[in-house]
Parts: structure tokens; sequence; C-alpha cells
């Protein structure tokens, strides 16, 4: 499998897009895969602060429970609403419509604990 | 593919969101070669089973089928299974991870009892393949010359099955129509394929464990380990039907005549979600008056589109239309109590 070249990715199968100091998060689609049907979505509140690599929100599928894990440190500045209504765009499109949320990063260095695509790629084969 | 009862169980195929919308719409087919499968035959065989489970068997018809239950000394469910009247005798089908249990239970009531009768467990030489669903019939009729039309609702008779040897039930567990074949282990490969072969046009595709579950629980089935375990007795758990206190003597009765007697202290309650969160088996449900219940089973309703769950309260809180809360992570989140099944397929 192949992911997207601009993303980084850490080993709890979370991405990161990182454009200036702002950066949007997510789940992988090898993650969404292995979930199975996406049902519900427990974002975080705008203004919570993230700790790269320590839980932040709850995504459930049919079967199971599962923590969200923060790629990155910094301040949740929006969520994506819609996953409240339609958590299948997890499944469906997760590194892009199923975008989870956008943080104000704190350390811009964090990105070189996380892997790029090959790297990713690599972990999940 | 996860471990169960000794199994390797797939829990999906593809998508368990698929598979259960395939079943309620076409048709979907279950490997469930893992339930166990329990004959009792010889001259006492009505009798003895007749003194081990909830039911009546003596009602039966041959062919016929019957919702039933094992229970212990005080009441307290050691299993649910259908029991068959076939020309061997009673097959009990059970569930996989209580066979051994079953086993036991029996045993333990066959020589003390007196009862000239033989308990046969063929679980393993015994494979079960179930194609459920609106359009099972249809498909089933293009594989036999067994008159599946003339099968009704819980009955089962002996066919050849894509020339298979199968006993051809009309029982399920998804709120639908359809078959439960059972056939000879080595023979649960080929039956799976030609009933999967044949099901092609029909829009037939295999279904795992998951659909499986959420379909029994729309469909207000219980399932063992979630709503029925030895803490909880039929009464709690809506089965009271099945209890049949004036057959005679029988193991649990006494308890269970008490219980009915004083009504049951906890019932087993629909949950709609009124608040966005699934709740999940073991989750506590608060009574706004005091007093908690607990969730059994939970999930999101791929048909309904809303967030169900059944759950124990407290007798005098069960109330149609009553505002319960489900504690999910710590968090209070409204549930009202529903009607059981949340789906009924149009007959």
């Amino acid at each position: 499998m192949t992911y997207p070249n601009d993303l980084r990715y850490s080993k709890d199968h979370e991405w990161v897009r990182a454009e200036g100091s702002t950066a949007t998060i997510g789940i992988t689609s090898f993650a969404a895969d292995e979930l199975g049907d996406i049902v519900f979505v427990e974002l975080p509140e705008v203004g919570a602060a993230l700790k790269q690599f320590a839980a932040f929100g709850v995504v459930e599928s049919v079967k199971a429970v599962s923590d969200l894990f923060s790629p990155v440190s910094g301040t949740v500045s929006e969520v994506n609403g819609r996953l409240q209504s339609e958590p299948e765009l997890l499944n469906s499109d997760p590194f892009g419509d199923g975008w989870i949320a956008r943080v104000e990063t704190t350390d811009g260095d964090e990105l070189k604990d996380l892997l790029d695509a090959d790297g990713y790629a690599k972990l999940t084969s | 593919m996860v471990a169960f009862a000794g199994w390797e169980m797939p829990v999906q195929y593809a998508s368990i969101i698929e598979e259960h919308r395939t079943v309620r719409t076409a048709a979907g087919l279950f490997d469930l070669s893992h339930m166990g499968e329990l004959l009792v035959s010889g001259p006492d065989a009505l009798a003895f089973v007749r003194y081990c489970v909830i039911s009546d068997p003596g009602s039966l018809a041959p062919g016929q089928a019957q919702y039933s239950m094992l229970c212990a000394r005080d009441g307290g469910v050691i299993d649910d299974l259908i029991i068959y009247r076939i020309h061997e005798g009673y097959l009990l089908v059970c569930n996989a991870a209580n066979r051994a249990a079953d086993v036991v239970h029996l045993r333990g009531h066959l020589a003390p009892g007196g009862f000239n009768a033989t308990l046969e467990d063929r679980s393993d030489a015994t494979g079960l393949v179930a194609p459920q669903g609106p359009r099972a019939a249809d498909l089933l009729k293009t594989l036999t010359d067994a008159d599946v039309d003339g099968l009704g609702y819980y009955h089962a008779t002996p066919g050849v099955v894509a020339g298979i040897e199968c006993l051809i039930a009309r029982t399920g567990y998804t709120g639908e129509d359809g078959f439960e074949l059972f056939c000879l282990a080595s023979q649960t490969e080929s039956l799976w394929q030609a009933v999967l072969d044949a099901g092609e046009p029909f829009g037939l595709k295999p279904c795992g464990l998951g659909s499986r579950d959420t379909l029994r629980l729309e469909a207000g089935m219980p399932l063992y380990g979630n709503e029925l375990d030895r803490d909880h007795n039929p009464y709690e758990a809506n089965m009271g039907w099945a209890v049949k206190l004036e057959k005679g003597e029988f193991v649990g009765r006494a308890a269970l005549a008490r219980i009915r007697e004083r009504g049951a202290r906890r019932r087993l309650v629909g949950l709609l979600m009124r608040d966005n969160a699934v709740a999940r088996h073991g989750y506590q449900v608060r009574i706004p008056d005091g007093g908690t219940g607990v969730v059994t089973s939970g999930t999101a309703s791929p048909t309904l589109h809303e967030k169900i769950a059944m759950a124990y309260v407290p007798t005098q809180a069960a109330s149609i239309g009553a505002e319960v809360e489900v504690l999910v992570r710590d968090r209070p989140y409204h549930a009202e109590q529903v009607k059981l099944p949340f789906y009924r397929r149009a007959r």
C-alpha cells in the first residue's frame, strides 16, 4: 500500500499535514481498514491542549472502541464537525474529508519523530 | 479472524455494515459450524429433555423446533438452545462456548434420573451453514428438491442440498427469514461453496460474526454472555413465555416458580440513544429516580441509523418511553426506553 507523500505518520496510525504552524491531523487508511466500519467519533474540544502521542479522542467501529493519539503537540483550533453525523468519512476518505482536527503546533521539531510515507508503508506492510 | 470457543472465526469478510444490509435486503451466508449439536435418543429421550429444559418439548410435532434454555437449580441460565424433534430423537443446538458445560449438566441428570436415553455430542462431526435473508428461500430452492415453501418457520426436514445430505431448518438469528443447513463436518466446505456460488444471482454475500451480532441485536434477540448468564433468569430476559411451569418437575422449576410469583427484580429493556454515543456491554445505566442498571449489548444500528442498546434495569424503572442515562467514558448520555425488538421484518 502507498500513502500520500506530503504527510507525516505516527506509529499509532495517525497522519499530520503541516502547513506553517498549523497541522491537520487524522487517521490513516490502514487504521480505518483495521477498525472496519466507523460509527462514532468523539472529537476534542476547540482550545484543548494536545500532547504528542497522548490520547485526544475516541473512534468507534461497529465492534470496537479505540483511542485517538495525537501525532503532534499543540492547541486545537478547529474540529471536523461533519464527522459527528458522517463518521463513515473516516473510512471513505481518511486523508481528505475525514480529517479530524487542526492544531496550532507548539514544537515543529516533533515532526522528526514521525515517519515519512515510505517508512509508514514499511511499518504497515 | 478471532479466536472463539476453540474456533477461528471471521468477524467480517468485507464490511460489517455491508454484510448486515445484505442480510436485510437480499441474503447472507454464515458459517456456524462452531455451534454445538447434542443428540438425545432412546425410549426416554423426551422425558429426559423435558426434565432438563424450561420449555415443553412434549408439544413438538415431528420436524418442529422450539426455543428453550437450560437453567440451574437457582433459575440462572446455563445456556439457551433450540430443540429440534428429528427422527433420531431430539437435537439440541447450543452455544459453542457452553457446549462442555451443557454436556456436564445434561449428563449429571441422565443416569441419576434413571432415564433410558443416550446423549451424543455430535458437534465435532456436524457442520452448519446458514443462508439468511429475504432471498434465502428462492436461493435454496435452486439447490434442493425439498419442499422449501412448505417448510414453516421453526420447522426442519431432512433434505439433499447441492447433493449433500442435510437437515434443513427454517430457523435463524438475524430477524429475517432464513435457513440453517446441518451437514456432516467433512462436507461443510462443499456445501458452503455450493450455496455461495448459487447465491450470486440473488446478491448473497458471506457474512461474519460482526454482522450476526448487529442483526440479532436489532431483532432484540439475546446473546449468551451478554443478555443471558448464570446470574440472570428467563423472566428477567423477557423469556418467561418459554418457561412451562405446568409441564411438571424439571431442573430449576422451584426457583423459577418463586421468581414468577414474586416478580423479576430486573428487566431487560431496549434503549434508543438520544445523545450521540454508543452504549457498550458493561456500561452503567442511571435511573433518574435513583438506582442503576447495566448495558448488555449496544451498537450503531445499520438499519435504523440510530444508536441502540439492550440493558438490565430494576423492574420498577422498566417503562417504555422513560428516560435513563448511560455512562460512556464517565459522561452521562441520554437514552429512552423503547419497545423490543428494534427491528421487525415486514411479512
